[in-house]
C-alpha cells in the first residue's frame, strides 16, 4: 500500500522530466547547416570601434606559447585601449571539451581557438557557430600572406561537410611539420656525417646504424597516436601527395587499399622485422621516448616541430632537424598549422574580433613568435630563430610551404580516424595485423564516413 | 518493507477506515505532509540526478554530434552497443576488471583481515593505515606512477631482471596479453585497503563467545574462520563487493592515463568509450547509449549482490 504513492511519484516525476527534456537535443542552438556569409564593408580600424570588450578563449598556456600571447595581448591593449580583452586560458584538453557547449550557449566567447579537424571546427561550421572570415581575409590581405596550402587547414564548405576547401573559418599563428630529428653523435658512430637527403639513402643508413650497435629509430607508441606521424612520413614517400590529401581531408574518391599504401605499411613492418625500432614500441610512452632520444638513445626520431625547443635545450648542437628524405622529386611531409583562431557567429563585435586575429598574426606578431621559440606560420623565411635547431625548423617549414609539399594529418579524415588508425597501427607494429588487414580496417572507417558524408 | 507488508492488507480492504484513521491523527500527521519534508532533497535529487539520467536516455535515442540539431535514431545506438564486436569486447574487459577489482581484493582482504584481526600485533592502527593508504591517493596519480613502473625501463622490469627473470620483462602496457591484467592489478592494489579495513571493522563486532564456543568444540584457526568469521561478515562482504564492482565497471581514469584503450583495443572499457565518443569524436548519442547500458548493468549487479547477501539473514 505504501508502495503506491512511490510508484505514482516516480511515474509523475518521469513524465515531468520527459516533458522537460521533450525537445530534440541541439534544438536550442540556432541555425543548422550553412549560415550565409554576412556581406557589406568591414571596419579595419580598431581604434574607431568605440568601447568594446572581447572575450578570448585560448590554450596558449605552456612555455613559449604563453610568452608570445601575453606579449601580443599587452601590445594590443597598449595600441587599442578602447578594446578590453577578457582572456580565458585553458589547457588543450579543457578547451576541447568545453568549447562545444560554450558555442551552443548564449555567452559564447567572441574569439577562440578551435582545433582544425572535423570533430571540432567542422562540427561548429555545420552548426553555423563560426563566422566565415573571407571578407576580412580580403580586407587585411591574409590571402596574400598565407599560402593556400596553409589556409586549407581551416577551410570548410559552408555546410561543414567538405574539409580543405570553401570558406576560411580561422587563422593560425604557428606552423607544424613532421620531419626527422637526428642525433649527429650517434650518426657519427655509424660513420655517417649527415642525414641522407634521399629515401633510399635514409633506409640504408638505418641498417648502418643498426650494424654499429645503435638503435636506428626511436618511437614510443603507448599513447596510440605517435605512430600515425611515422606512418604518415613513410606514406608521403610511397603515395602521391594529392591522394594523401584526399584521404587526409576525408574527401570522397580516395582509397586506402592501394599498392602504394600497402608498400608504406609493409615498410613499417620491415622496419619492425629488422629491429630498427625498440622491442617494446607499443609499451613506451611518447614523452619517455623523446626524452630517451635527447639523452643519446637512437639515431633518428620522426616527430613534429613542437619538440624543437625541448630537444634543442637538452642536446645543443648534436641535434638537427630535416624534412623527411625525399623519394620523389619534391619533398612531401605531414604537417599543418597550430590551432587556428576563429570568431563566433554570435559575436556582437566581428570587426574587433577580426582586428584582434589580424594583430596576433601580422608580420610583427610573427617576429614575436620567432623570438619566443615558436614556429611562425607566415613569413617564416624572414625570421631569425633563437637557436640552431630553431633555424633548421624554420628552413624545413619554409621549404615545405614554398614547395606546397604539406600533406594533412591522417587523423583529420573522419571523427573516428584518430582512434581507428591509432589502434590499427599498434596492431600492425605488433604484427597482430598484416598490412592488408591494416589497410582494410582504415579503409572501412574512411569509406563508411565518405558514404555517409557524401 | 516487511513491517508495512503485514499492516497493508487490513487498510486496503476498508478504504473508509483508512481515511478515518488518517483524520484521527495520532500517531503522526496526515501522510501527505511527509512529502513536504522530503521535497527539498527530492528537488535537488531530481534536478541533478533524475533529470540528467532521463536526458541521457533521451539523447541515446538520437544521432547527435553535440552541436547541430539531432536526428532521431530510435534504437540504432543500442543495436550498435550489442552488434559492434569492439564495443562488446569493451564490456568484456570491464567484466575481467571485476575479477581484479573485486574478487582478488576480497580474497586477499579476507586473509589480511584474518591475520591482522587475530594477531595481537603492536601498532595495529599503524598497519591498518598503511593498508588503507592507496585509497587516499588520487587515481590519476596512481595511474601515472604505475605507468612508469610498467614502462620497458621501469622498476618492474628492473626487479624481474635482478632476480634473473629477464625472459619475463616486456613493455607491460603495450603487450596484448599482459596489458589488461596489468591495468587490473593496479585496481587490485588500490582496492585491497578498502576491503581489508571494511572486513576488519566487521570482525571487531563478532562476539568473542562465538570463537570460544567454536574452540571448545575443537575448531582450529581455519575452521574457526569458515564457521564463525565468514558468515558473520556477510554484510561487510556485500558492501565491499558492491563498492569494488561499481569501481571496476566505471573504470575510466586508469585506462585513460595508462593505455588509452590500447594496444589495439585490448584494454578499452565502456566508460572510456563514453568519454571518447562524447568529447573526442562528437558521437554523443552513441556515448549516451553506452552510458545507459552501463548504468543498467551496474544497477543489476549491485542489486544482485545485495539480494544474495540479505537472503536468509
Amino acid at each position: 500500500m505504501r508502495r503506491r504513492p512511490t510508484t505514482r511519484l516516480i511515474a509523475v516525476g518521469a513524465l515531468g522530466a520527459l516533458a522537460l527534456t521533450a525537445c530534440t537535443p541541439g534544438s536550442g542552438s540556432d541555425g543548422t547547416g550553412s549560415s550565409a556569409a554576412p556581406t557589406g564593408t568591414v571596419n579595419t580600424d580598431p581604434a574607431s570601434l568605440g568601447q568594446v570588450t572581447l572575450t578570448v578563449w585560448d590554450q596558449e598556456v605552456r612555455g613559449g606559447q604563453a610568452a608570445q600571447i601575453e606579449e601580443l595581448n599587452k601590445e594590443f591593449q597598449a595600441k587599442y585601449p578602447n578594446i578590453t580583452l577578457k582572456r580565458v586560458s585553458r589547457s588543450f584538453d579543457d578547451l576541447k571539451t568545453t568549447l562545444g557547449l560554450a558555442l551552443s550557449g548564449n555567452d559564447a566567447p567572441d574569439v577562440f581557438q578551435a582545433n582544425n579537424g572535423r570533430p571540432d571546427m567542422g562540427k561548429f561550421v555545420q552548426a553555423g557557430q563560426l563566422l566565415p572570415l573571407d571578407r576580412y581575409a580580403d580586407a587585411y590581405g591574409w590571402t596574400d600572406r598565407y599560402p593556400e596550402s596553409v589556409r586549407k587547414y581551416s577551410s570548410y564548405s559552408p555546410d561543414g561537410k567538405t574539409f580543405g576547401t570553401g570558406n576560411l573559418y580561422g587563422l593560425p599563428q604557428v606552423g607544424e611539420v613532421v620531419g626527422v630529428y637526428a642525433d649527429k653523435a650517434v650518426l657519427a658512430k655509424a660513420g655517417l656525417s649527415e642525414v641522407p637527403t634521399d629515401w633510399a639513402g635514409f633506409e640504408a643508413s638505418l641498417q648502418k646504424v643498426k650494424d654499429a650497435g645503435e638503435q636506428p629509430l626511436v618511437l614510443g607508441n603507448l599513447d596510440k597516436w605517435p605512430a600515425i606521424h611515422v606512418f604518415g612520413t613513410v606514406q608521403a614517400q610511397t603515395t602521391p601527395a594529392d591522394q594523401i590529401r584526399t584521404l587526409g581531408f576525408g574527401q570522397s574518391g580516395g582509397s586506402w587499399t592501394t599498392a602504394e599504401n600497402t608498400k608504406a605499411a609493409q615498410t613499417l613492418v620491415d622496419w619492425v622485422d629488422k629491429g630498427y625500432f625498440s622491442k617494446d614500441v607499443n609499451g613506451l610512452g611518447y614523452d619517455p621516448a623523446w626524452q630517451q632520444f635527447s639523452k643519446g638513445t637512437g639515431a633518428y626520431l620522426i616527430a613534429g616541430t613542437w619538440l624543437q625547443a625541448d630537444l634543442g635545450k637538452a642536446m645543443g648542437d648534436d641535434v638537427t632537424f630535416v624534412l623527411p628524405p625525399k623519394a620523389q622529386q619534391a619533398p612531401v611531409a605531414t604537417g599543418g598549422t597550430g590551432i587556428p583562431w576563429a570568431v563566433s557567429s554570435k559575436t556582437k563585435n566581428p570587426d574587433a574580433a577580426a582586428a584582434y586575429i589580424d594583430f596576433i598574426t601580422n608580420k610583427d606578431a610573427m617576429g614575436v613568435l620567432a623570438k619566443t621559440e615558436n614556429l611562425p606560420v607566415a613569413d617564416t623565411a624572414d625570421q631569425k630563430a633563437p637557436s640552431a635547431i630553431g633555424q633548421d625548423v624554420f628552413t624545413a617549414f619554409g621549404t615545405a610551404v614554398d614547395d606546397d609539399s604539406l600533406v594533412p594529418y591522417l587523423d583529420y579524415a573522419t571523427p573516428t580516424m584518430s582512434d581507428t588508425l591509432g589502434a590499427a597501427l599498434q596492431d600492425l607494429l605488433a604484427k597482430k595485423a598484416t598490412p592488408e588487414q591494416f589497410l582494410e580496417t582504415v579503409q572501412k572507417d574512411y569509406g563508411d564516413f565518405v558514404a555517409q558524408n557524401g | 518493507m516487511s513491517d508495512t507488508a503485514t499492516a497493508a492488507p487490513s487498510r486496503a480492504r476498508t478504504p473508509e477506515g483508512t481515511r478515518r484513521r488518517r483524520r484521527g491523527g495520532p500517531p503522526g500527521e496526515p501522510r501527505a505532509v511527509g512529502w513536504l519534508y522530503v521535497l527539498p532533497a527530492l528537488l535537488v535529487y531530481a534536478a541533478f540526478l533524475l533529470y540528467p539520467l532521463l536526458r541521457a536516455v533521451q539523447i541515446s535515442l538520437y544521432d547527435w554530434n553535440g552541436n547541430t540539431l539531432a536526428t532521431w535514431a530510435g534504437l540504432d545506438n543500442y543495436v550498435e552497443v550489442v552488434g559492434d564486436p569492439a564495443l562488446r569486447a569493451s564490456f568484456g574487459h570491464a567484466l575481467v576488471l571485476i575479477a581484479f577489482y573485486a574478487l582478488l581484493p576480497l580474497v586477499v582482504g579476507l586473509v589480511l583481515a584474518a591475520v591482522l584481526g587475530r594477531a595481537k600485533v603492536r601498532g595495529l592502527a599503524f598497519f591498518r593505515t598503511v593498508v588503507f593508504l592507496p585509497q587516499v591517493v588520487a587515481m590519476v596519480v596512481i595511474a601515472v606512477a604505475w605507468r612508469r613502473m610498467y614502462a620497458p625501463d621501469g622498476s618492474i622490469n628492473d626487479l624481474l631482471s635482478a632476480i634473473g627473470l629477464d625472459a619475463l620483462t616486456r613493455g607491460w602496457l603495450g603487450d596484448y596479453t599482459a596489458a589488461l591484467p596489468a591495468v587490473g592489478l593496479i585496481g587490485t592494489w588500490f582496492e585491497i585497503g578498502l576491503v581489508t579495513v571494511l572486513l576488519l571493522a566487521g570482525m571487531g563486532k563478532i562476539p568473542t563467545e562465538l570463537y570460544e564456543a567454536a574452540r571448545l568444540d575443537g575448531a582450529g584457526a581455519v575452521r574457526e574462520f569458515f564457521v564463525v568469521t565468514l558468515p558473520a561478515l556477510r554484510g561487510e562482504i556485500a558492501v565491499a563487493l558492491t563498492l569494488t564492482v561499481i569501481a571496476a565497471l566505471r573504470t575510466f581514469d586508469l585506462v585513460y592515463v595508462t593505455t588509452r584503450g590500447g594496444p589495439g583495443t585490448s584494454t578499452s572499457v565502456p566508460s572510456y568509450e563514453v568519454y571518447n565518443r562524447a568529447f573526442q569524436q562528437g558521437r554523443v548519442g552513441s556515448a549516451a547509449a553506452i552510458a545507459v547500458v552501463l548504468t543498467v548493468i551496474i544497477f543489476a549487479i549491485s542489486f544482485g549482490i545485495t539480494r544474495i547477501a540479505e537472503r536468509d539473514r
